[in-house]
C-alpha cells in the first residue's frame, strides 16, 4: 500500500507542479498512514523530490518515452501502481496530465477526480473537493473505487517542504504500441505558459488594437508573467487563441492576475476565479470585474500600465 | 466514415448557478441548457467532414428526455441522426462506459467529444471513452485532417502546440480551434424543420459502475469590497502587491 505520484519533467528537469503533486501525495499519505513513491520519467536528477515528502522513486529511463506518449506514459503509470500496490494515484493538472489520466483510469479500474483544491476531507468515504462549473463552485466528490485517482488543480495546494531523503530505485516498465506519434512540436521557449505562470497579465478590447500588446508583454517581462486575453480579442484575430482564457479558452489558476481593459463578464471571470488575487485597470468604474477584484485602478490603461511598469521595475531593482 | 459526435447539455455560459435539496443538486430553475460549447466546436467539424469528405454524424447523450431540444438543435445544425442513452448521466466513468456501448454496436471510426463540459468539468469522458475502446485518443484537439484512415491532429500542449499523426478508430478530446468561433452555425428555418423528421433513438443503458458520487457543492465565499488605488499613486499598488497580498 502506497500513495503513488505522478512527477512531472521536462527536458529532464522536474516542473514546479511535480513538486506540488509530491506535497499533496505527502499530505495523503499522512492520512492513510502510508508512504509516497513518485514515478520520474526521464529526469536527471531525482533528489529534490525527498523535500517534498517523497520517500521512494521509481526512475524510469527509457528512450521510447523521450516524446510523450498518453498511451505509454499511462502504461508505464499503470505498472509502477500495481507493483507499489498504490491505493491512491495523485496527478497534476497539466495538458499532459489530463491527458493520460482517463486512460489509467480504466486501466486501474479507478475512479479518477480532476480540479481537486484540497487534501481529502475524508478518506473513508475518500472525498475530496475540487472545483465545478468553471470555477462558480466547488463540488465535493466521493471516490467509491479501490484505487483512486486525484488531479490536483494547479497552485491549489502548494508547496509543502519536508526534512525528509527519497531512495531511488530503476524501475522497467513495458511500453505498448503507441498508436500516436509526435511528427513536430512548436512551443515557446522563452515564454511562461498560462499553465505553469504563477502571474498572468491578460488584457482585453479596452487596449483598442493588436499594436498596443507591446506594453502588456513588458510588463509580463517585468514580473515573469504569462500574457493572456478575453475572449473577444482572440476571436477578433488580435492575439492567438492559446491566450484564450475563461469559461470555453483556458482556465487560469495564478496567484496573480492582472486584467487590463477587460469588463470582466461572467465567462471570463468564471476561467479565473481560481486565481488568488486580481487586479483590475479599466476606465469604466462600472465595469463588472471591479466587484470581483482585490484592487482595482480606475484609469487609463494607457497611462496606467507604462507608469506601472516604471514603478514595478524600480521596485524588482530594490529587490 | 462514420462519425459519432457526443453532446452534453450544459448550462449556458451566462447562468448564474445555483445548488437546491440542501446544496446537493444542481438547480435547474430558470437555466437555459444548450449544446456544450466544447463538444458544439467538434460537431461543427464534424459538418465539415460530411459536406466535403462523404461522412456520416450521429450525434448522442447520455441523460433523460429534458436533454432532447439539445440534441434536436444538433440535428438542426446538420448530424443525420441522435441517440439518446436513456439514463441519468451521474458520473464521468458510467458516461463513457454508455458511449463505448454505442461505439462498439454502431461502428464509428471517428468520435469526437468536447474535452470537457463547462458543468461538471471532468474532462475525462473523452478518455475513458478511448481507454474503454481501445482506441486511438488525441486530447485537446485543435485541428483535425483525416485522410483514408489515417489522421492528422493538432493537440494544444502547456505553452503551445504539437502535431501528431495516428489512424482511425480514433477518439478526439475538442476544443476551439478545431474549428473557429466564426464557423459555428445557427440551425436557419430549413434545419430545425428537417431535424423534426431526423431519427432520434432512445436507447437503452448497460450496466456501469458509478466510480465517482457527487456528494454536495459550495459556493466561492463572496469577495470582500475591491481596494481602489488612485492612478496617480501605483507605488501603494506595488506596494500592496508585495506586502499585503504577497504575490511579487
Amino acid at each position: 500500500m502506497s500513495v503513488l505520484v505522478y512527477t512531472e519533467s521536462e527536458q529532464g528537469t522536474f516542473k514546479k507542479t511535480a513538486f506540488e503533486v509530491a506535497s499533496y501525495a505527502k499530505a495523503v499519505a499522512n492520512q492513510l498512514g502510508t508512504t509516497v513513491t513518485a514515478v520520474a520519467i526521464n529526469a536527471n536528477d531525482t533528489s529534490a523530490l525527498g523535500t517534498y515528502g517523497v520517500d521512494k522513486v521509481l526512475n524510469i529511463s527509457n528512450s521510447q518515452l523521450d516524446k510523450f506518449n498518453a498511451n505509454a506514459y499511462a502504461a508505464a503509470l499503470k505498472q509502477a501502481a500495481e507493483s507499489e500496490g498504490a491505493q491512491v494515484v495523485v496527478v497534476s493538472s497539466s495538458a499532459d496530465s489530463k491527458y493520460l489520466a482517463p486512460l489509467l483510469a480504466v486501466g486501474l479500474n479507478a475512479g479518477y477526480a480532476t480540479n481537486v483544491v484540497a487534501a481529502p476531507s475524508s478518506t473513508s468515504p475518500f472525498t475530496v473537493k475540487r472545483t465545478a462549473f468553471t470555477n462558480k463552485a466547488f463540488e465535493n466528490t466521493q471516490i467509491n473505487t479501490d484505487v483512486k485517482i486525484v488531479g490536483v488543480s494547479n497552485n491549489a495546494f502548494g508547496l509543502v517542504e519536508n526534512s525528509g531523503s527519497a531512495s531511488a530505485e530503476e524501475f522497467s516498465p513495458s511500453i505498448p504500441e503507441l498508436g500516436v506519434t509526435v511528427e513536430s512540436v512548436d512551443k515557446a521557449t522563452d515564454k511562461v505558459s498560462i499553465a505553469d505562470a504563477e502571474i498572468v497579465v491578460s488584457a482585453g478590447r479596452g487596449l483598442k488594437g493588436p499594436e498596443n500588446w507591446g506594453m502588456v508583454e513588458e510588463l509580463a517581462d517585468v514580473l515573469g508573467a504569462a500574457t493572456a486575453c478575453s475572449k473577444p480579442v482572440s476571436d477578433l484575430g488580435w492575439r492567438p487563441h492559446s491566450e484564450h482564457v475563461g469559461q470555453t479558452g483556458k482556465p487560469v489558476a495564478s496567484n496573480l492576475y492582472i486584467a487590463i481593459g477587460i469588463s470582466g463578464a461572467i465567462q471570463h471571470l468564471a476561467g479565473i476565479n481560481a486565481s488568488k488575487v486580481k487586479v483590475v485597470i479599466n476606465t469604466d468604474p462600472e465595469a463588472p470585474f471591479f466587484k470581483a477584484a482585490d484592487y482595482g485602478v480606475v484609469g487609463d490603461a494607457f497611462q496606467v500600465v507604462p507608469e506601472l511598469i516604471e514603478k514595478l521595475k524600480a521596485f524588482k531593482a530594490q529587490q | 466514415m462514420k462519425i459519432l459526435v457526443c453532446i452534453s447539455h450544459v448550462p449556458d455560459t451566462t447562468s448564474k448557478i445555483n445548488f437546491s435539496n440542501n446544496d446537493t443538486k444542481f438547480d435547474t430553475n430558470g437555466v437555459q441548457f444548450v449544446i456544450n460549447p466544447n463538444d458544439e466546436f467538434g460537431l461543427t467539424r464534424a459538418m465539415w467532414f460530411k459536406e466535403k469528405q462523404g461522412a456520416s454524424v450521429t450525434v448522442v447523450n447520455v441523460g433523460g428526455a429534458e436533454t432532447e431540444p439539445t440534441l434536436r438543435k444538433a440535428l438542426a445544425i446538420g448530424a443525420d441522426e441522435a441517440i439518446r442513452v436513456n439514463t441519468v448521466a451521474t458520473d464521468g466513468f458510467s458516461v463513457a462506459k454508455q458511449l463505448a456501448n454505442v461505439v462498439n454496436n454502431g461502428g464509428y471510426d471517428l468520435v469526437i467529444a468536447g474535452r470537457e463540459s463547462i458543468d461538471y468539468n471532468g474532462g475525462m469522458v473523452p478518455g475513458m471513452v478511448a481507454g474503454l475502446l481501445n482506441a486511438n485518443f488525441v486530447n485537446n484537439c485543435i485541428g483535425l485532417e483525416i485522410d483514408g484512415t489515417s489522421a492528422k491532429v493538432v493537440r494544444e500542449i502547456d505553452g503551445g502546440k504539437e502535431t501528431v499523426s495516428t489512424a482511425l478508430p480514433l477518439v478526439i478530446g475538442g476544443q476551439k480551434g478545431l474549428v473557429e468561433e466564426s464557423d459555428l452555425r445557427i440551425p436557419n428555418m430549413r434545419g430545425i424543420m428537417m431535424a423534426r423528421k431526423k431519427p432520434l433513438n432512445v436507447v437503452d443503458p448497460v450496466d456501469a459502475n458509478q466510480e465517482t458520487t457527487s456528494v454536495s457543492f459550495e459556493k466561492p465565499t463572496p469577495k470582500g469590497a475591491v481596494t481602489l488605488v488612485s492612478p496617480d499613486n501605483l507605488d501603494e499598488l506595488v506596494s500592496l502587491l508585495h506586502n499585503e497580498a504577497k504575490v511579487i
